[in-house]
């Protein structure tokens, strides 16, 4: 029982009582609110009697000025407590309806939906710039290395070669491997129908060989080290760490970009033969399981198969394709500022970026190709 | 006066490096309690301790006479309801408006209305002397001086009666300082609230302390202002009889 009214002629006495904490409010507004007042000229609060957390005083103030506002005449017995008189004073400088209220959106107004679109396409313009003042830094960055060793930092590369490569290796194995399973035995359904089930070979070496070794060796790791580039530095940003190597003179495109770009150049290849070769082992298996093709034919329809530039087609991909996942992580981490939250949208951002960027950089490269008749 | 926070024979240790040995400590209602060492002396980890974030080696510590050790979840959240807590760099969440992170703490324990939350945040952030235009930024754009403001706001969410502070007046410009500590006593006294504070700050320690615990060789010394400073261990000695502090104490009337 936090509240006991008494009705005394045109007046209520409202005798109040107990803890009046925070964890209670919504017990104390309940026996507040089923106080009759219909018909009440004058409020007494006689509040001797209990006790106030401050939050519990401004319940008991709202309550009093929705009686007043009702034309209650309220008024304290005695003293107010002293959380009441706090509040007051906390509150004093601030108009009444002066409240925390969000300002409503101004998404209506159709001058706000132009500037809105001007706005985004400065931004992106920005964005572009920006991208290209990183490329342009970079490339700064590695032509100033020219021939001294140091400023190519080798520990920092061999690091990212071991962290983005190295550690890559089973997973865009077993990728590899699963991806010319799946396009060997989807062929060997299709290509039987026909009786030219040693087409195949020539699908599984061309298509891993060409396209999807390299191809699904950089989503993996646009997937793998975009993201890890991108909140690395994102991090570094957040903890001025970034600031502090530009204050020591030292230029963060070089000891934080460079070293990645470098790094994933070296190592995206490395994988991509990986994955050739992970990939013709799995094709030539299941051709052997599935059809009955014994190993050795396989081989001998492969080297028929392939021209002696298929694999450096493939191959030749990877160091482009290197360079747009390192760019598009360390630029997404170089523009995380402020918050947590936006260190988690450009690590999204990077690894989104640097997919469609492999993507369509493969599909100009197929065009390029086509082109040249290779 | 009944005692708040109470630990009793705490150890801690990582490795081989000992923190505390036997450490034992009492703070009572109403007080205002500064815990005070080197760096490296383990002040961060007592209070970790306390909040119950570190599992003690050996040790008891209690909060509102309740054993923290022997508590189920439930209960560890009701004692953990009534205190507030400061970090030393504000650890708001970044991803939440200034108004969003006072509220967080209300919608975690309590069932509030909507507009009892917006309200009930905006009082906590006027107490603390934050005007409304700061209530919809995000921690990023504040200054040092309202990130802790905001901190100590967070901290007073849920109306306790147990304060813990850590490094409050850390990063601040000595005006900022002294308006914090200014602010900390103008609360304490209105609210009625228990402190305990880390602080290496000796202008904070003179103005606002009612008792200091220092930890030295992993034990704590706590003693009133006036006693510690007549103790001739050689730490507090250089500590609270150095040039910077006799000059401090003169000011403050010690």
């Amino acid at each position: 029982m936090y509240c006991a009214a008494r009705r005394e002629g045109d007046g209520v006495v409202l005798e109040l009582s107990g803890e009046w904490r925070i964890a209670v409010l919504g017990a104390i507004d309940e026996q507040l609110t089923a106080v009759p007042l219909g018909g009440v000229q004058r409020l007494e609060v006689r509040a001797a009697g209990a006790q106030f957390d401050i939050s519990a005083a401004w319940l008991l103030r709202d309550y009093l000025a929705r009686a007043q506002a009702a034309g209650v005449q309220a008024r304290y017995a005695d003293e107010p407590p002293a959380a009441v008189a706090l509040l007051g004073r906390t509150l004093a400088p601030y108009a009444a309806n002066e409240t925390a209220t969000t300002v409503p959106g101004e998404w209506l107004d159709p001058a706000a939906a132009v500037e809105g679109i001007g706005r985004r396409a400065v931004r992106a313009w920005q964005l572009l710039e920006s991208a290209l003042e990183l490329v342009g830094r970079v490339t700064m960055a590695a032509v100033r290395g020219g021939f001294g060793l140091r400023h190519w930092r080798p520990t920092s590369i061999a690091r990212h070669v071991y962290d983005t490569g190295i550690t890559a290796i089973p997973i865009v194995a077993l990728i590899a491997f699963l991806i010319a399973v799946i396009l060997a035995y989807m062929g060997a359904q299709q290509l039987r129908k026909f009786g030219a089930d040693i087409f195949v070979v020539d699908l599984v070496t061309v298509g891993v060989l060409r396209e999807l070794g390299v191809l699904l060796t950089a989503i993996i790791v646009a997937g793998r080290s975009g993201s890890a580039f991108a909140a690395e530095i994102g991090a570094m940003k957040l903890n001025e760490e970034v600031d502090a190597l530009q204050a020591i003179g030292v230029n963060p495109i070089e000891v934080l970009v460079l070293p990645r770009v470098l790094g994933l150049v070296i190592a995206l290849p490395l994988l991509t033969v990986i994955a050739d070769g992970i990939g013709l082992a799995g094709g030539g298996l299941l051709c052997r399981a599935l059809l009955g093709m014994p190993l050795a034919q396989f081989i001998n329809r492969a080297n028929e198969a392939i021209a002696s530039t298929t694999f450096w087609v493939g191959l030749i991909k990877a160091p482009v394709f290197a360079v747009l996942i390192a760019l598009a992580g360390t630029w997404c981490g170089m523009r995380v500022r402020g918050s947590s939250r936006d260190l988690g949208r450009m690590t999204t951002l990077a690894v989104v970026q640097a997919i469609f960027m492999v993507i369509l950089a493969d599909a100009l490269f197929a065009m390029l190709f086509m082109e040249m008749d290779i | 006066m009944t005692t708040l926070v109470e630990v009793r024979g705490l150890v801690n240790r990582f490795g081989r490096q000992s923190v505390h040995q036997n450490l034992d400590m009492q703070v009572m209602e109403g007080e205002v309690f500064g815990i005070v060492g080197g760096s490296g002396s383990g002040k961060s980890v007592l209070l970790r301790s306390i909040l119950g974030l570190q599992q003690p080696r050996a040790g008891t510590v209690q909060l509102y006479g309740r054993e923290l050790g022997s508590l189920g979840a439930a209960e560890l959240r009701e004692v953990k309801a009534g205190y507030g807590v400061t970090f030393q760099h504000g650890a708001l969440f970044s991803a939440l408006t200034v108004l969003q992170n006072v509220q967080l703490p209300m919608i975690e324990h309590l069932q509030l209305e909507r507009r009892w939350l917006d309200e009930l945040a905006m009082l906590k952030l006027r107490l603390v002397g934050l005007e409304a235009e700061a209530a919809g930024k995000f921690p990023a754009q504040l200054s040092g001086g309202m990130i802790k403001r905001v901190a100590l706001a967070r901290a007073l969410a849920l109306d306790p009666r147990l304060l813990f502070l850590d490094e409050p007046t850390s990063g601040l410009d000595p005006i900022s300082a002294a308006a914090f500590d200014e602010l900390l006593l103008y609360l304490q006294r209105e609210l009625k609230l228990t402190v305990v504070m880390i602080t290496h700050d000796l202008d904070t320690i003179f103005r606002t302390c009612t008792r200091v615990g220092v930890l030295v060789e992993g034990r704590m010394i706590s003693d009133t202002l006036a006693g510690i400073a007549k103790n001739t261990q050689p730490w507090i000695h250089a500590y609270f009889q150095g040039e910077r502090a006799r000059q401090r104490g003169a000011q403050h009337g010690t």
